[in-house]
């Protein structure tokens, strides 16, 4: 029998996907319990089957997936076997479940606060008034700017993380017993993080109200979470409180998850420039993105550009490889000038810059295998074909660490992991000069980005290839890069070695974007609103009045 | 071979690996899409032997007008006493080859075009777009029976008539499929690279957006057919005394008066092979969405 007071109950879990007409078990008999007023966090790399238990605790399972065993109990009852009718009657009301992107969740047609009201209306309540005031009240209690006109927009007038904690509120509407947070801050900015962040816990904190808190970062669910438990494979690994796993992690994996932040490598003096900008500016038609930029990349080194999204580091990116061509400015590598548009350079040139995108997904096309998508680049620039080409595939497929029997399959095929690798590959087959990674390690697990990162820089070693490393992760920066650029609404505002821009920032924003990057205690968020006050916990409430 | 088929057989050499794969493929198949492909496949056969399996020649006139069923005319004689069987089989023969020229000129013309258009961008995009924007504007049947009239009636005028009109909703549909292809990384990473449009239109982007082209490639070929038997209705089309299913349905309907449903045979011809090339759409569509899903 359960102990009284036990919310959520789910025992010996177990859900099978459909691949290929066969089921496979992703879930692999999961249990835990969930006190009122408590919050677990979830965690593990993708395909942990953490999002899949998330859902399972609203009694849903994907299509193509279906529950093949165990029990999940809401207030002792199976929500695995409850007719749907009763299901929906729970769901958005007892249990709510915030999804990770607040874009695809709000109806671009509504304004926000008739949404809010229309979660109420379905489950019968008409007072359209109430539930307006109520929103307004959960706006402000989640530090929304303006909690009483906030509503009044539509979802493509607010910020990302704004939309995502409107997205919260909504899950508040109806007093749940039981929340779901999926991954609620994994797409947002280290700046625009703390604030949801924030949201989060006003919302379960000094409440009633549970919640499962499902992440791949350790930092972020420590803030949050009473217990933590890790899942792999769809087997839990472990669970404790989350001081005692923080500090006394019992099982192997666990210590590397929490040891995955990237090893530091020492900060190098560069000798000379590879490539020099000076006072560059470009813009997407009468929008200025870029403004007056000028900046030096030394050579055989990394430097790092950061900043917030909008700031225009991919914008640099753009412009730099010739996809956009500049207002005004120069571009200068290895002492000659670039051409601005793609079209205007020669295939010398071309070959000398390559660019490695954020999403391997869309990088690659899925319509080619991997050894033609390697094999296209040795024969476009050198010339080399069939036999010849097949063995430096897979000696470049070797000196990424994939095994050249990948060489025969399509990307979606391929590992998100495996699937980066593969466009290092396609970027090193050019023998380039200059390798500019936009975001490359960020849609990647944590374990998996540090492998990455580890094949840059020992790529780096061997080679004394220049990149350029576009990135809004600061641990990131800390480990890898030797100069830092810091970028803000298309302007430089800073631009030193690392570890000086790191420890000595000239400016607040660079400090602001420091000090928002979680730490892996969990008195970090606490003591970061403590120091800062309520203004800098949403610092883009400013910027978005 | 027009410019579209042979490109069209470029990704999928790459594609398919030589095997008798297609072999389980095809067992697996679904009910439907095995008896559109038997439907098909004896339309086809029949277009190719039509001297030999018809039992006279195409505009042989062989009894007196209206004969009725008999042993020597299976389905009777029409209005000038040609056998109603024999002008059925060519009429397979002249109908469905005519659709199936002008359909793949249509696609080889809109389908590039439209690529193309999504490529370059800027002003060819706006040029081409509108002008197809034009030519859509003018009713279909009225637009090729003013450029029929024109250029006179043969079949090469007919074919490029109908293929041109038809190349507007093909372009339209290659240029949209195109457009959410170009965005896509892989296509900065192919202009970074150098590598000229042609190649980018051929390689990168074709192989993604085959199989919904495919898929259209049979719908429009039903819609051809259906316009040139109202061509032909009309007299515009296939002119005498070559056979054809929309004529035939023309010259003999007066026998419908007299509770004969011989002049429907065309047209169940045409509803039946219509038929067919949906359920074997259907099928394809099946097959490659499964594809893209596995992406």
């Amino acid at each position: 029998m359960m102990k009284p007071g036990i919310l959520l109950d789910v025992s010996g879990l177990r859900i099978e996907g459909e691949s290929g007409g066969q089921w496979q078990e992703i879930v692999k008999g999961v249990s835990f319990q969930l006190d009122r007023g408590e919050v677990l966090g979830l965690i593990g790399e993708s395909g942990a089957g953490k999002s899949t238990i998330g859902l399972a605790a609203l009694g849903y399972a994907r299509p193509g997936c279906r529950f093949s065993g165990g029990q999940v109990r809401f207030e002792g009852r199976d929500l695995l076997h409850m007719p749907e009718n009763e299901l929906r009657r729970l769901r958005g009301m007892r249990i709510a479940y915030v999804a990770q992107s607040a874009a695809a969740f709000f109806n671009p047609a509504h304004r926000l606060i008739d949404q809010f009201i229309e979660v109420l209306a379905v489950h019968g309540f008409a007072d359209h008034a109430a539930a307006a005031a109520k929103a307004r009240n959960l706006y402000a209690r989640l530090g929304l700017p303006d909690p009483a006109g906030f509503g009044q927009r539509y979802p493509h007038q607010v910020s990302g993380g704004q939309l995502q904690r409107a997205m919260i509120a909504m899950a508040m509407a109806g007093d749940p017993d039981l929340i779901v947070f999926d991954e609620p801050t994994t797409a947002l900015d280290v700046t625009t993080q703390v604030g949801v962040l924030a949201a989060v816990r006003s919302a379960v904190r000094g409440s009633k109200t549970a919640a499962l808190y499902i992440t791949h970062d350790l930092a972020v669910v420590a803030q949050v979470a009473d217990r933590i438990m890790v899942l792999r494979h769809g087997q839990t690994v472990e669970e404790a409180e989350t001081q005692s796993l923080l500090h006394a992690p019992g099982q192997e994996y666990t210590r590397r998850l929490l040891a995955s932040d990237p090893v530091i490598r020492p900060e190098r003096a560069a000798e000379c420039h590879l490539l020099e900008i000076d006072n560059l500016s470009a813009s997407y038609g009468a929008r200025r993105v870029l403004d007056a930029i000028s900046i030096r990349v030394p050579k055989a080194r990394t430097m790092a550009i950061v900043g917030e999204s909008g700031s225009g580091k991919s914008t640099l990116a753009r412009v730099i490889t010739g996809l956009l061509a500049p207002d005004t400015g120069t571009l200068c590598l290895d002492g000659t000038v670039l051409a601005g548009g793609v079209d205007q350079r020669d295939r010398e040139t071309l070959r000398r810059i390559q660019l490695i995108h954020q999403m391997p997904d869309t990088a690659l096309n899925p319509r080619q295998k991997v050894s033609e998508i390697l094999g296209r680049p040795l024969m476009f620039y050198k010339g080399i074909k069939s036999e010849a080409a097949a063995a430096q595939v897979a000696h470049l497929l070797e000196q990424v660490e994939l095994s050249p029997a990948l060489g025969d399959r399509f990307p979606g095929e391929l590992s998100g992991g495996q699937k980066q690798r593969v466009c290092i590959a396609r970027a090193i087959s050019a023998d380039p000069d200059l390798i500019i990674c936009d975001e490359v390690t960020s849609g990647l697990d944590p374990l998996v980005a540090e492998g990455i990162l580890d094949l840059l820089s020992t790529m780096q070693k061997q080679s004394g290839k220049t990149y350029l490393f576009i990135t809004h992760d600061l641990k990131i920066v800390a480990a890898i890069a030797d100069t830092v650029v810091v970028m803000k609404n298309g302007e430089v505002i800073e631009q030193n070695g690392r570890d000086a821009v790191l420890k000595n920032p000239l400016s607040s924003y660079t400090e602001r974007l420091i000090e928002s990057v979680p730490q892996m205690n969990s008195g970090w968020l606490d003591a970061l609103i403590a120091r800062e006050g309520a203004d800098a916990r949403n610092p883009e409430d400013r910027r978005f009045p | 071979m027009t410019p579209l088929a042979r490109s069209a057989a470029g990704p999928s050499a790459t594609g398919w690996r030589p095997s008798f794969a297609w072999m389980k493929v095809l067992a697996a198949a679904p009910l439907s899409a095995k008896l559109g492909l038997f439907i098909v496949a004896s339309y086809v056969a029949v277009a190719i032997s039509a001297p030999w399996v018809s039992p006279y020649g195409e505009a042989e006139i062989v009894g007196s007008q209206f004969e009725p069923w008999s042993a020597r005319f299976l389905l009777g004689t029409d209005n000038l006493g040609r056998d109603m069987l024999t002008r059925l089989v060519y009429g397979a023969r002249n109908t469905v080859g005519i659709a199936f020229a002008s359909t793949l000129l249509a696609f080889a013309v809109g389908g590039v075009l439209g690529i193309f258009s999504a490529v370059a961008g800027g002003w060819p995009d706006h040029l081409l777009s509108r002008a197809i924007d034009v030519l859509m504007a003018i009713p279909q049947l009225i637009f090729s029976m003013f450029l029929l009239t024109i250029f006179g009636m043969s079949v090469p005028v007919l074919i490029a008539v109908i293929a041109l009109v038809d190349s507007t909703r093909v372009f339209r549909l290659a240029r949209a499929l195109a457009m959410n292809v170009v965005t896509m990384d892989y296509i900065d990473v192919a202009r970074l690279r150098g590598e000229s449009r042609l190649w980018i239109m051929r390689r990168e982007i074709l192989p993604n957006i085959l199989s919904p082209l495919v898929a259209e490639f049979g719908l429009r070929f039903c819609f051809v057919f259906l316009m040139i038997s109202a061509l032909s209705f009309l007299g515009l089309g296939i002119q005498p005394p070559t056979a054809d299913w929309g004529s035939m349905v023309r010259d003999n309907a007066t026998l419908i008066t007299y509770g004969d449903v011989t002049p429907l045979l065309p047209a169940g011809a045409i509803a039946v092979l219509t038929i067919g090339i949906n359920y074997l759409i259907d099928w394809f569509l099946d097959k490659s969405s499964g594809l893209r899903e596995g992406q």
